[in-house]
């Protein structure tokens, strides 16, 4: 798992708090530099970069330059292009890396879904600084870049600011998808709906939880009266002025009982929808805390799962499995398995040292690793699917 | 002494305002229908023709607003859209949304257009309601000034896109004027999107037709009644070869046309009923994807030769029954094969979305879904109506083409009176039946067996066929995974 945010271990800093640095190792004009962090390598640099980085003290000897910054090693993956938050203390956040195809920048840790399995628990204080910071980082993400998500908490809590950063993603960075990791329920106000349609992102993707058919259990789950008629609401409202929905379910002993009414209310109800993610539990955040209500050994659900994805397949619904690894699942899941888990957080265990078609599966998040995972992982020991 | 008033809580036969405050957890009835599928259970269809199977205690307790809130019977009647109360109210608007979605396609009506180009057949099947064995062109064939007017009509449906499929008789007899109406409609289509499709016997197919068909795009339908000996005894030709001239036929079509390019139609006749297995395997044989099992009509030499008497509604649906057991064995081995009529119901029964099948529509699919141009330009509203007519009963006679307007026509009394009647949601037994969404209006077939748009439901053939095959169709869906699993890719659009 890489390391995406530390404290610095020295420093002789000159910033502003949070200020979105370019990291770099090449020498570029004078005016530019104070945007800049410059890789150190050994030579002399030249003065003026906004800062200096060395990991784990290896150039101490520049530690006198102002602007040095000294990293924990596991930071020295950085490269050219990649894009850090720095704050006065030195604390640094990895905010956009340039080889990932999984750039998430995360908007605020306030919500209205208090969900059992969070992986990310709601606090309630004003972050708008987030909100300001993912503004300014638009103008700094190469303009080549496919793909970023943008994350919460709940985004929409921002309303119209929340409106002007897509639309500034639109202009900033046109050729880029979005992904928007969200409830949906401010959408069930048709005005908000249409002033987000209105901007008319040209590939703009609303990933919204519905995790049950049941509106109890779905309330339940997100620990909200009344979310499930909104985030339908709001789902209804999206897809009347044309925006693109995903619908993400996350599996779990509370969401598995009616996993297939639920693809089956989808498919009913929803059919409109762009795409299905049946997902994996995570264990961060509130699961850890909850895991004895929400565990359920993969292998207990996987024919659910197959029926559930035999559903969504069958209407004709793009649909993809996430977070779930290769031996957990039926051979009919294949065609709609996808390796999703973050190349960040993407790891294998010891039982799998021997298997043969790691290459294809999606492996573990590294906090299931280290936290849960199934008692069932069985390597393959051929190239083929058995039973 | 002025009136005394007396306060409202010593008058006991008021209630408080606590009792006119909704309680907790109370919920309200959705409109909903029901129907036993056997002693214990019961089938329960909502507003948009989503079915959910509860046991008979449930139901009594549903309706009788006692059914407990923690229960799998309430928690899916409420997923289902059969009732509301405080912890959702979104029922309604979902309901809305899918029925609104159900009757989109009636604003695009008259998809499909069926020219008579002649009566003439070589073939003369004893089932067949309208061939004429004759040489004279002049009388049974149609003119070009009759497909000229014909090709108005079609080209001002409402439909965005129409298919012209070409009958007779056999239409290859007169393939000039096939070839007169696919020039001058894609001359004069516009916007229009017209697809052709021409039914055949194939005996008359050859590589000049097949080059026209391909350089066109037009497609083939084919009658195929089952193996050799039951074709060609169904439907007689000089030379008693139907069947070699049909499977020679569609050999040849697809390698011209594409394999996709052809389908096939099949009759059943007395002598099919206890050979139904024969008949899917010469389906399988041919390379067919399915196979549509089709009762006799009760129109035309059908009535008069008593082929159609020959069997009842119970000797059909064993008939139908067995066939549909055994495609579903075929598809547990593997075999990927389809009944197109189950198809059609099942498409009501997981979707939204109308297959726009004339039989299986209400308001009636006459004139709505299709429309039919006689050799002699007169108008009926299907197929059906037009064997009706060639029995002697004109009723849905809606006028010709060479005299009338189309106003005239789509506004006549004879198709908007019985759309009126016999739509299902207001006929009495229909209007209360949980299947109503899946079935049809059919005032034709009412009409020429009863005399009646609506008439009798426990009297009618066309009710206890259908009434039988959707108890069948969810009873085998219930006790299956995998037949619920092959029943849903069926019932899709897209499948």
């Amino acid at each position: 798992m890489l390391k995406l945010h530390g404290n610095a271990l020295s420093t002789n800093l000159k910033l502003g708090n949070h200020s979105l640095l370019t990291v770099t190792r090449t020498n570029c004009s004078d005016k530019a530099r104070g945007s800049y962090a410059y890789l150190m390598n050994g030579q002399t640099p030249d003065s003026g970069y906004g800062c200096y980085l060395d990991f784990s003290g290896r150039l101490n000897n520049f530690s006198s330059i102002d602007g040095y910054l000294n990293l924990p090693v596991e930071m020295d993956y950085l490269e050219e292009g990649d894009i850090i938050s720095v704050e006065s203390s030195g604390h640094t956040n990895v905010v956009f890396r340039r080889n990932s195809p999984h750039n998430t920048i995360l908007l605020t840790e306030r919500c209205n879904h208090y969900c059992l399995m969070c992986s990310q628990p709601p606090k309630d204080v004003d972050d708008s600084w987030l909100m300001n910071e993912a503004m300014k980082l638009l103008d700094l993400i190469p303009k080549e870049t496919g793909n970023i998500g943008f994350s919460g908490g709940e985004p929409t809590l921002y309303g119209d600011d929340f409106i002007s950063l897509i639309k500034k993603a639109k202009l900033s960075l046109p050729n880029t998808a979005i992904d928007v990791l969200t409830n949906g329920r401010r959408f069930s106000d048709p005005k908000f709906a249409k002033a987000y349609a209105d901007i008319n992102h040209p590939d703009c993707l609303l990933g919204i939880p519905i995790y049950s058919d049941d509106p109890v259990r779905h309330n339940y789950v997100v620990q909200a009266d009344g979310a499930f008629d909104e985030t339908v609401k709001g789902i209804l409202n999206l897809k009347k002025y044309g925006q693109k929905v995903e619908i993400r379910i996350v599996i779990h002993k509370q969401t598995i009982g009616r996993l297939v009414e639920t693809c089956e209310f989808i498919a009913r109800n929803l059919l409109f929808v762009d795409h299905v993610a049946l997902m994996g539990l995570e264990m961060m955040g509130f699961t850890r805390a909850n895991l004895d209500s929400l565990w359920i050994d993969p292998l207990e659900y996987k024919d659910i799962l197959s029926r559930a994805v035999k559903v969504l397949n069958a209407y004709g619904i793009r649909t993809s499995v996430y977070n779930h690894q290769l031996c957990l699942v039926n051979p009919d899941v294949l065609p709609n398995y996808v390796k999703s888990i973050s190349d960040w957080k993407n790891e294998f265990v010891d039982e799998c040292e021997p298997c043969l078609r790691k290459s294809e599966c999606g492996g573990f998040f590294s906090s299931s690793k280290i936290h849960r995972y199934s008692d069932n992982i069985t390597p393959f020991t051929s190239l083929s699917h058995a039973k | 002494m002025p009136f005394q008033r007396q306060g409202l809580q010593g008058m006991s036969k008021f209630q408080s305002v606590e009792f006119f405050k909704k309680k907790k957890n109370e919920y309200s009835l959705l409109p909903f229908r029901f129907e036993r599928l056997d002693n214990q259970r019961r089938v329960l269809t909502n507003l948009a023709g989503e079915y959910l199977v509860i046991n008979e205690g449930e139901l009594k307790a549903f309706v009788n607003h006692a059914l407990e809130e923690q229960s799998d019977a309430y928690i899916n009647l409420r997923a289902k859209h059969f009732l509301v109360d405080e912890k959702s109210e979104v029922a309604k608007e979902l309901l809305e949304i899918k029925l609104r979605t159900k009757y989109s396609n009636l604003s695009e009506f008259t998809a499909l257009h069926m020219f008579v180009v002649t009566l003439r057949c070589e073939h003369s099947c004893p089932y067949c309601q309208v061939s004429r064995q004759s040489d004279d062109k002049l009388k049974f064939d149609m003119t070009e000034e009759i497909a000229d007017k014909a090709i108005d009509f079609a080209l001002r449906s409402p439909a965005r896109a129409i298919k012209i499929e070409f009958q007779g008789g056999e239409p290859l007899l007169n393939f000039p004027i096939i070839q007169y109406v696919v020039e001058e409609a894609n001359r004069r289509k516009n916007d229009k999107n017209v697809s052709y499709v021409i039914a055949t016997n194939l005996a008359l197919i050859d590589e000049s037709i097949l080059k026209y068909c391909k350089e066109k795009s037009i497609q083939i339908s084919t009658s195929l009644d089952g193996p050799e000996d039951l074709h060609n005894n169904n439907r007689p030709r000089p030379g008693k070869n139907s069947y070699e001239k049909a499977i020679s036929g569609i050999k040849m079509v697809r390698e011209h046309l594409g394999v996709d390019s052809v389908s096939a139609l099949m009759t059943t006749t007395r002598s099919s009923l206890n050979r139904v297995k024969e008949i899917i395997d010469e389906y399988l044989a041919q390379d067919m994807e399915g196979i549509f099992l089709r009762p006799l009509s009760p129109y035309g030499f059908a009535l008069k030769t008593k082929s159609f008497k020959a069997y009842g509604v119970e000797e059909w649906n064993k008939f139908y029954e067995q066939g549909l057991e055994y495609i579903i064995e075929l598809n547990k081995k593997g075999v990927a094969f389809k009944e197109y009529y189950a198809a059609t119901i099942l498409a009501k029964m997981f979707t939204s979305q109308d297959p726009g099948y004339v039989d299986l529509m209400s308001p009636a699919g006459i004139g709505i879904s299709a429309i039919i141009y006689n050799y002699d330009g007169v108008v009926y509203p299907s197929d059906e109506s037009r064997m009706l007519a060639e029995m002697g009963d004109k009723s849905f006679r809606l006028g010709n083409v060479l005299t009338n307007s189309y106003e005239e026509i789509f506004l006549n009394e004879a198709l908007l009176g019985p759309i009126e009647e016999s739509f299902a949601y207001s006929v009495p037994m229909c209007n209360e039946c949980a299947f109503e969404d899946y079935c049809g209006a059919d005032p034709v077939f009412h009409h020429g067996v009863h005399k009646d748009f609506v008439a009798r439901k426990p009297e009618s053939q066309f009710c206890n066929r259908n009434m039988s095959i959707f108890k069948y169709l969810i009873n085998r869906m219930e006790s299956d995974q995998f037949v619920k699993e092959l029943f849903m890719k069926w019932g899709q659009p897209h499948a």
